[in-house]
């Protein structure tokens, strides 16, 4: 039998990070700010279907940000890192709430997505580990190193297209971009939900609206290696 | 009903030597509770602390006087036998709770909600204790809303109230149709608070199995943990009783499966006088029984009256179902046989037609147990949306449960056993002849009467709980001082050897037929003989049956695994064993109210119209029980009521 | 009709329980789920087997007291009630049906399908309550509330306490209890004085207790034999967010 607790609160940042529904803010504000980025990242990158030289021009733009941009990097960084963290803490505290499982469990309205947050969002983190390497780091074909378009940028275009020129790595990419979407079709529902802003009225709402985000997520993104693969962009 | 027997004579009781002092203060009505408390005896706030008391049930008056006494500085342990204080039966209560607050302006005031209390109780309770109750109720519904109970509100923010049965004013308080619930949670909340700062030490799960007497005053209990099956001895300054109704000595009732009589049987045979024990009310509108694995019967609003016609076939033995029935084949009996209130007649006249038509056999149904009511009429009348507006809710309770759909075809209604107005006699202090035990809310007798009204059991429990007790344990105390008995003390010993020898006779009998048997069989005997129709002949039988059924239940029960661990059936078992005695006490005092009052109706005395006849020469009083020992006839004491403030009245309702 | 049922038994605390299968020959479809159980406890009685031990009392769907997750869902399948108002006719001939307790760290199991819930009282016991002595109160009608506000509130104070929202959630999380007393006392003017205090007891109660955070899942919602809404849950994160601001 637990004890009654003392009632002497800590300090402002203790009193967020120790408590479940505080987690819980923390998670919805680190997955709005991944979320923001990963709008961002969308709209740079469906510029490919303006052209070669609209994205590579974006791509340069980024790079003359200098230190700032390593600022933005590492914000997101943190926060991505945070988001994997307290995800990871809180899917073990989750678990150890239910030490025994039902032999027989009917869900009522619990979706799929949701059931599997934890691995919708590892296998994305995987995919991001990937992706990174790919096309940050040139890890996976130095080749990429060398790519630049005839004003000295780098050519984000022609990556882009020798990347996807790979249906394995393209259908890798559909599904690690569908799983995103699953992740933010819930993520985004529950960041409402998380922060206090749903209300009776407003609920419905919202969970159209983390769903629409989540369609137009998977269509921006999915969009890209289909068009290289199909030839729709040259 | 069919007795077999020939006609007998049980043996009478004796009188004993009475009733102790009611402490009822002198001088005008209004003014007896403000003097009174001004001349009792205070426990300053500094010596508060230095007293334990202990709190049996966490009911509205349980929870309400564990909290309030907690607040003022006593030192409060509080039992009950459910896995939390919240979930006493007070809960179940959906109308609400009465107050004279004249908020509606139409004329309600203190003494018209006392009268109402008295009338409708046919004139067997107190004036004072009653005026009293009248008096608290309005700072109970100011305890409440301050505690934050949402009751229910008119746009402009105010409280709003409804009409309810026995009154011509709005006086009462609800909130949806979970008054008991909210005002539960209140006095919960309230206690909970106490329990967090320390105040009070509850121990759910634990139930009461006996009172210890020291020196002719209550100093403590014993109890037994359910879970673990741990009996303990518990010591205080006072006992406080908020135990509840007896009403499943019926087996069959609205009361929660785990409702009991132990504690209150338990201190009767410690010495405390039991009153008025054959009080019983039984409620016209519940759902009937289905089958033999029937395990509780559940109270629809008498509201659907307002709207519903009953009716039973005219023939004997019908079969077909209502639709195929003619009009002019079905007997609209309560119609007929009260014109003017027709289907609105009160709740006992109610039921004990319903009763009637079905001895006759013309009872509705599975086993022909069940009237119609029947809403067609105002279904044509009114349209299917009115009537789903005001009985939606509960039209979908009743297909809930029975699975019939009541806008198609007639509901099936039979009475069902509701509340107990009996229990432990109290004086004016709710203290009971044994000096410190205090008895609280249904438990104890003193404010109803023959009959309750409704939406009076919750205000009687808080005003106990909030409003009265913590006034009147402090003259208690403060004469009595400190007690300086402790659980080592040899009653202590010799009352908690009781209690272990008697669990382990129960766990030693090892029988064939199992707990709820005998209470199944216990409660039809009661059903038959004490409910709502009672006969001398009736009640000699079940006096000689009960015996026997308790004979064998000893000889014949079988109660399974042992004390030291979870035992629902050891739990029951025990408290079947006290209704087997407790019936009888019920059917003795029955059997010597040679009258009919309120809930108590004795079929010998009744107009030539099927009236009741009271007989306000040789019964208005209250009749209390004095245990004399096992297998001897207890000693009826009589308390002389006094109608100073109103006049005896006849009830009319044709 | 003929049923199976796989019921959870299990001695006590200590003990690891495993599924015992009965056979329940004569089920009538009037019966409720517990007077099913009844009839098999009569014959498992008569066959001298310990009978199978469930928490009840009311019987009439309102004290919380029954508690037993049926096929995987707490109360049973049917919505908005209580395993004690299920009946039988909501199944069908040679049905198997899974029996469970309550599952959850907070909820210890005491034997067979009872589970200890006390954790529900603590969490009430560090806050949930207006700290208001008996006596004294102001005239009822002192204070006009909102009719909207009295209605909000009564939605959130319907809550039962049965623990089926935690029983339902996969996290076994205790929000939407919490949150019902939360917003039930937010909702009204009596409730304001405490306001911060109270959500940031009540939650640190619940976390110490051991119950898991929320996903967003709503299992609970769907569980709740009084319908309660997930909407109090986020009442009570804007509540937990304003208290982290203010209190102490």
């Amino acid at each position: 039998m637990s004890t009654m607790v003392a009632t002497k609160p800590p300090s402002l940042p203790a009193r967020v990070v120790t408590r479940s529904i505080g987690k819980k803010f923390l998670m919805a504000l680190t997955g709005v700010i991944s979320f923001g980025f990963i709008l961002g990242h969308m709209a740079g990158n469906l510029l490919i279907f303006v052209g070669p030289d609209a994205i590579n021009e974006y791509g340069q733009k980024l790079v003359d940000l200098g230190p700032a941009l390593w600022v933005i990097r590492a914000a997101l960084l943190i926060s991505f890192v945070a988001h994997i963290w307290l995800g990871i803490q809180l899917n073990a505290e989750n678990s150890a709430a239910r030490p025994i499982n039902y032999r027989k469990k009917a869900y009522a309205k619990a979706s799929w997505v949701s059931r599997t947050m934890i691995w919708s969002g590892l296998v994305v983190l995987a995919f991001v580990a990937y992706h990174l390497a790919h096309f940050t780091f040139h890890a996976i074909d130095p080749a990429y190193a060398g790519m630049y378009d005839a004003q000295g940028r780098k050519d984000i275009y022609t990556m882009l297209l020798t990347g996807f020129a790979n249906p394995i790595v393209s259908v890798f990419y559909i599904i690690a971009v569908g799983l995103l979407a699953g992740h933010l079709s819930h993520g985004v529902a529950s960041m409402f939900q998380s922060l206090g802003l749903t209300t009776l009225r407003m609920r419905t709402l919202f969970d159209r609206a983390a769903l629409l985000f989540a369609v137009i997520v998977f269509l921006g993104f999915g969009s890209i290696p289909v068009a290289v693969l199909t030839g729709l962009v040259k | 009903m069919s007795i077999t027997v020939e006609p007998r004579t049980a043996p009478r009781s004796t009188p004993g030597t009475g009733v102790p002092d009611d402490k009822i203060p002198s001088g005008p009505l209004e003014q007896r509770w403000e003097k009174h408390k001004g001349q009792m005896k205070l426990v300053a706030p500094a010596n508060r602390r230095r007293y334990s008391l202990i709190v049996v049930g966490s009911g509205l008056a349980g929870a309400s006087a564990a909290a309030s006494l907690a607040e003022m500085g006593y030192g409060v342990r509080c039992f009950c036998y459910q896995d939390s204080a919240r979930r006493a039966h007070s809960i179940a209560a959906q109308g609400g709770i009465n107050a004279a607050k004249n908020y509606q302006n139409d004329g309600d005031s203190v003494y018209r909600l006392f009268y109402d209390t008295i009338k409708g109780g046919d004139f067997r309770s107190r004036e004072a204790n009653v005026y009293r109750l009248a008096e608290v109720s309005t700072a109970i519904i100011d305890q409440c809303v301050a505690q934050g109970v949402p009751f229910a509100r008119e746009y402009g923010g105010h409280l709003s109230n409804r009409s309810f049965g026995g009154a011509q004013v709005s006086r009462t308080f609800y909130a949806r149709g979970q008054t008991g619930q909210q005002l539960l949670l209140g006095a919960y909340s309230a206690l909970a608070r106490q329990i967090g700062l320390g105040n009070v030490d509850m121990h759910p799960r634990t139930e009461m199995l006996d009172l210890v007497v020291v020196d002719g005053h209550a100093k403590g209990i014993i109890t037994r943990d359910l879970v673990t099956g741990k009996v303990e001895r518990w010591a205080g300054d006072a006992v406080i009783l908020a135990t509840g109704g007896y009403g499943n000595t019926f087996y069959l009732s609205t009361n929660a499966k785990g409702c009991n009589v132990t504690a209150a049987y338990r201190a009767y045979k410690r010495g405390a006088l039991f009153a008025n024990p054959c009080f019983t009310q039984i409620h016209p509108t519940c759902i009937p029984v289905s089958g033999d694995y029937q395990s509780k019967l559940t109270l629809m609003s008498e509201s659907l009256r307002n709207d519903g016609r009953i009716w039973v076939p005219k023939k004997h033995g019908d079969t077909r179902p209502a639709h195929q029935i003619p009009e002019d084949e079905r007997d609209y009996y309560l119609e007929r046989k009260y014109p003017s209130f027709g289907n609105l007649a009160p709740r006992d006249i109610a039921s004990r037609s319903a009763k009637e038509v079905c001895d006759e056999g013309r009872g509705v149904g599975p086993g022909g147990l069940g009237v119609y009511l029947d809403f067609a009429d105002s279904i044509n009348r009114l349209g299917e949306k009115t009537i789903a507006d005001r009985y939606g809710n509960l039209f979908q309770m009743y297909e809930r449960i029975t699975g019939e759909d009541p806008y198609r075809q007639p509901m099936r209604i039979f009475p069902a056993v509701h509340y107990t107005m009996g229990g432990l006699w109290v004086d004016y202090n709710l203290m009971s002849n044994i000096p410190g035990l205090h008895v609280l809310g249904e438990a104890n007798f003193s404010d109803h009467g023959a009959n309750r009204l409704g939406a009076s059991a919750l205000m009687q429990g808080l005003a106990d709980g909030y409003f009265v007790i913590p006034y009147t344990i402090g003259d208690y105390l403060a004469r009595e001082g400190k007690s300086e008995v402790t659980t080592d003390h040899d009653a202590f010993r010799e009352v908690e050897s009781q209690t272990t020898e008697r669990v382990d006779k129960l766990l030693s009998v090892n029988g064939r037929r199992s707990v709820d048997d005998f209470h199944r069989e216990l409660g039809k005997v009661m059903w038959d003989y004490c409910g709502m129709g009672r006969t001398r002949e009736g009640l000699t039988k079940a006096l000689e049956r009960i015996p026997e059924l308790r004979d064998d239940f000893w000889n014949d029960v079988r109660v399974l695994g042992a004390n030291e661990e979870y035992n629902t059936s050891l739990e029951k078992a025990g408290r079947v064993a006290d209704f087997l005695e407790f019936g009888e006490l019920m059917c003795r005092d029955a059997l010597e109210r040679e009258e009919s009052c309120g809930g108590h109706f004795r079929e010998e005395y009744q107009t030539e119209e099927g009236e009741a006849m009271r007989n306000d020469k040789d019964f208005t009083h209250v009749a209390a029980w004095r245990f004399q020992g096992d297998g001897i006839i207890p000693t009826r004491e009589v308390e002389q009521l006094h109608f100073e403030f109103v006049e005896l009245a006849t009830r009319s309702y044709k | 009709m003929h049923l199976t049922l796989h019921v959870w038994r299990q001695k006590n605390g200590d003990d690891s329980g495993g599924f015992v299968t009965y056979d329940a020959p004569d089920v009538s479809e009037h019966m409720s789920f517990l007077e099913m159980l009844d009839v098999v406890n009569e014959q498992l009685i008569t066959d001298g087997i310990d009978p199978i031990a469930f928490d009840h009392d009311c019987r009439e769907g309102i004290c919380g007291t029954c508690s037993m997750v049926i096929n995987g869902s707490p109360h049973g399948p049917e919505r908005a009630t209580t395993t004690c108002q299920l009946h039988m006719r909501h199944f069908k001939d040679g049905d198997e049906i899974w029996i469970e307790p309550w599952r959850a760290k907070a909820f210890p199991v005491i034997k067979d399908l009872v589970v200890d819930r006390s954790s529900f009282d603590r969490v009430v016991q560090a806050g949930g309550f207006v700290s208001v002595n008996t006596g004294g109160a102001p005239d009822a009608n002192a204070l006009p509330i909102p009719k909207a506000a009295a209605d909000e509130a009564m939605d959130a104070a319907a809550c039962i306490g049965c623990g089926a929202c935690v029983a339902a959630c996969k996290n076994a999380s205790a929000m939407l209890f919490v949150a019902a007393k939360v917003s039930h006392l937010a909702s009204l003017p009596q409730g304001q004085v405490e306001r911060e205090q109270r959500v940031w007891r009540m939650v640190v109660q619940m976390d110490e207790e051991k119950f898991g955070a929320c996903t967003n899942q709503f299992e609970c919602e769907a569980a709740c034999p009084k319908e309660i809404s997930v909407s109090h849950i986020a009442k009570m994160n804007r509540e937990f967010g304003r208290s982290v601001r203010r209190v102490g």
